[in-house]
Order: C-alpha cells, then sequence, then structure tokens
C-alpha cells in the first residue's frame, strides 16, 4: 500500500460519521447538520466512497462529502465546499462556497450555494450567488435564481431561470465611514417585472 | 453559381460544406460540434422569430416559456433581453406518456396527466411562449387541448411561435431543435426523422388558432410554416 493511502487512512475521523463518505469538518469550518435521519447505511458502504472515481481531486482538497449510500433529512450547513453523491432531503445551505451533486445525488431540498454543479437530480428551487452548471445527465425540477447558469444538451431542467446581474463588489469601506443607508447589490427582479407590466 | 445553389436547397437536408459564403436564408450547414449524433445543425433566418422578439416591445421582465426543453443558446438569448425564462422539456414527457400510442392521446384522463406535467400554469402567467414544432407532435383531441391550455397560459398579447410542416402530403418529416442565435436567426438541428400526426395547411392552422386574435404565416424555404399567434 502506498504511503498515501496510509495518510489518508490515519486523517479518518472515528464515530458514527467516521468515513470519507461524510467527512466531519474541521472546527474553524464546520458542516452543522441538523435532525439527521440516516437509513440503511452500513459501513462497507459508506467507506466505499465511489465519489472518488468521478471528482478524486475534490476528496483530496478535503472538500466535505455524503457519500451515495447516504440519506440525509433535515438541514445541511457548511461552511466549505461540498460534494453529495447520495440522498438529501431538506434544505442544503452553504453561503459562499460550491455544492456539487455527483452523479448518484438526489437532492429534493432547497439550495443555496455561490456555485452549484448539478451531476444528479435535484427537486428544490436553487440559489447560486454566483454561478449554476447543469450537467448533460442532470435532472433539475425547481426554480433556479442565480447570475450565471450554463446547461449541456441532454440535461432536463423543468422550471424558471431568474438572472440576477450582481453589481461589482465595490472596496471595503472603512468602519469609521458607515453609510447612511444599505447600496443596493442588485435589482430584485420582481420589481423589474412590475415596471415591464406597468409600462404595457 | 446561382443554379448549383438552388439545386442544392431542392435536394433537402443541406449535407456539411467545406467552405464558402452564407447565404441570406439557408446560410451554412455544419456537422454536429456538441454530440456524437447524425445531427447537422444550420443557421437561418426566422420571420417568426424576428416578429416574437418584436412583439416584446423592448420590454424587459416579461415571462417567456421554451417547450424545447432548456438549451444553453435560449437560456441566454432570454434572459440577455432581461426576461425571466421558464423551460419545460415537452417533448421528452410527450414521449414518456404516450409512448408511441397515439390512441392514448385521446384518452381525457391521459390529456390532463400529459397537461398537468407539461402545462401546469396559473391563467395569464406568460408574456410569450416558444412552442417550435412541437404541436404537429400530437393527435387532434391532445392538440386541442393543449391549445386551449396554452391560450389560458398566455396574457392578453402575449404571443406564440409554432412552426409546422408546409408539405401536405408526407410520410416523414425532420425532426428539428431550435436554438436562438439572435433576433432573426436560429439554429436549426435536424437529428432524425418521425412520422407526422397532423399536417396543417393555412385553413386548418386558423381554425386551430382561432382563439387567438391574430395569426400570421411565414413560409421557410424549409417548407416549414413558421405561425406567430397573438392572444
Amino acid at each position: 500500500m502506498s504511503v498515501w493511502n496510509k495518510q489518508r487512512r490515519e486523517d479518518e475521523p472515528s464515530g458514527p460519521f467516521s468515513t470519507n463518505s461524510l467527512r466531519p469538518a474541521p472546527p474553524s469550518q464546520p458542516v452543522e447538520i441538523k435532525e439527521i435521519k440516516k437509513e440503511a447505511t452500513t459501513l462497507s458502504s459508506m467507506s466505499s466512497m465511489t465519489v472518488g472515481r468521478t471528482e478524486p481531486d475534490t476528496l483530496r482538497s478535503g472538500v466535505a462529502t455524503i457519500g451515495k449510500a447516504v440519506k440525509i433529512v433535515g438541514e445541511i450547513t457548511s461552511r466549505e465546499d461540498l460534494y453529495v453523491d447520495g440522498d438529501v432531503e431538506g434544505t442544503i445551505e452553504l453561503m459562499e462556497h460550491k455544492l456539487t451533486i455527483g452523479p448518484n445525488g438526489n437532492i429534493r431540498a432547497g439550495v443555496k450555494a455561490r456555485e452549484v454543479v448539478a451531476m444528479g437530480a435535484i427537486l428544490g428551487n436553487v440559489e447560486a450567488s454566483d454561478r449554476i452548471e447543469i450537467r448533460k445527465d442532470a435532472k433539475l425540477v425547481g426554480d433556479i435564481k442565480t447570475a450565471r447558469i450554463v446547461i449541456e444538451d441532454g440535461a432536463y431542467f423543468k422550471g424558471s431561470i431568474d438572472i440576477v446581474k450582481t453589481e461589482p463588489k465595490a472596496a471595503p469601506a472603512p468602519p469609521r465611514h458607515q453609510p447612511a443607508t444599505p447600496t443596493p447589490i442588485a435589482t430584485p427582479v420582481p420589481a423589474q417585472v412590475g415596471v415591464a407590466e406597468a409600462k404595457r | 453559381m446561382l443554379r448549383d445553389r438552388l439545386k442544392s436547397i431542392l435536394r433537402g437536408p443541406v449535407a456539411p460544406r467545406a467552405a464558402g459564403p452564407p447565404a441570406a436564408d439557408l446560410s451554412r450547414a455544419r456537422p454536429s460540434a456538441k454530440s456524437g449524433k447524425n445531427e447537422v445543425f444550420r443557421t437561418r433566418t426566422s420571420r417568426g422569430l424576428e416578429q416574437f422578439v418584436g412583439g416584446l416591445n423592448d420590454l424587459s421582465g416579461l415571462s417567456i416559456l421554451d417547450l424545447g426543453g432548456a438549451n444553453q443558446e435560449n437560456v441566454n438569448f432570454i434572459t440577455g433581453l432581461g426576461h425571466k425564462f421558464y423551460s419545460e422539456d415537452f417533448l421528452r414527457v410527450f414521449q414518456e406518456i404516450f409512448a408511441g400510442d397515439p390512441a392514448d392521446q385521446s384518452n381525457p384522463s391521459r390529456i390532463e396527466y400529459f397537461l398537468g406535467q407539461v402545462l401546469d400554469y396559473p391563467d395569464e402567467q406568460f408574456d410569450g411562449v416558444l412552442a417550435w414544432d412541437l404541436l404537429e407532435y400530437m393527435e387532434p383531441a391532445l392538440l386541442s387541448a393543449a391549445i386551449d391550455r396554452l391560450a389560458r397560459m398566455l396574457k392578453p398579447k402575449g404571443y406564440l411561435l409554432a412552426f409546422f410542416h408546409a408539405e401536405e402530403r408526407l410520410d416523414t418529416v425532420p425532426c428539428y431543435s431550435f436554438r436562438i442565435e439572435d433576433v432573426r436567426n436560429l439554429q436549426v438541428c435536424e437529428y432524425g426523422k418521425r412520422t407526422p400526426s397532423q399536417l396543417f395547411n393555412n385553413r386548418r392552422l386558423e381554425k386551430l388558432f382561432q382563439k387567438f386574435e391574430s395569426v400570421k404565416f411565414f413560409l421557410t424555404r424549409e417548407s416549414l410554416r413558421e405561425v406567430i399567434v397573438r392572444k
């Protein structure tokens, strides 16, 4: 066995989530999972880590991962990138991070993330503040709100796409200069609809 | 040169050409660079699309439904105009539900189930609907129910763009998918043949869309009738 493999095994934490399938985050970047119902998950199946075959680089770089034999019901919030190849029902929030739904991933949840890459199935609304990528075998049923979108041919998508144009972030102001009113980041789309209808 | 060009058009679907300047209407053909299937992409002008986009009156924030399934080009174009893009993969659901059994398309419960899957929207939700050539796949009972539903979903003065084959005696017609290149140009991807459920002349089309306020036709060189209807 190579030194690499040995190193990875030593890093694996112990406990109910002591596999690469659902790796607890370091204290500085916690993944918070509330109301978890774990169903029919064997240790061997969890440790098989088949997601590694599709995106091995993400595993090595310390992305939190939910393996294909794991089912979670509840809320997931994370302060690091997350790879989901199992089933999730509830909500997923990774406000400043990237969510990747693997080919076996099956999400029935509202999703909020900076970036979303869908290779599996999502049933729910998705808000991706930066971008969303729907790969060719993905299936997404829900409404999308994002700044940029990539849809590959062959992807199934049912729902609406709302492009939210974000203005470039201004340089951080010194603390003593507190603006009296907050600067709007983007024009809300419902307002645009209202304007358009008024013109009509 | 003009004679050669006419011959090539009359020969039917255009084979990929090595080189040559684009013509005005059927400008270029190219093998698909996007998949390994026997698909041929061409770009041609579309008066119907031009009218459809023109009908939006430079407004933004409108709701546009594309029944052809989402593709990058159409999403970019519609959202680039500032509109909200809605997508339904009409043909995929149609094929899943009816699976090649035309008799099922007369069954009221199956019709209702199908419409509930693909056209389940509130009344007057959309300012425009891109139906492409999908209405032509349906048998009369299903088509009539679908048109009724589409008419309800459109806002007053809303537009619907649909394509129909103009030849009335055809055993097979090409299957197309459509991608918007710009306001007046469409990429047409031909990917096979199918047996048409119905073929329409102008009179039948007028009857089909009698609930709408106006119906306009544009005939393309591919013998497609582009129909733009306004509620």
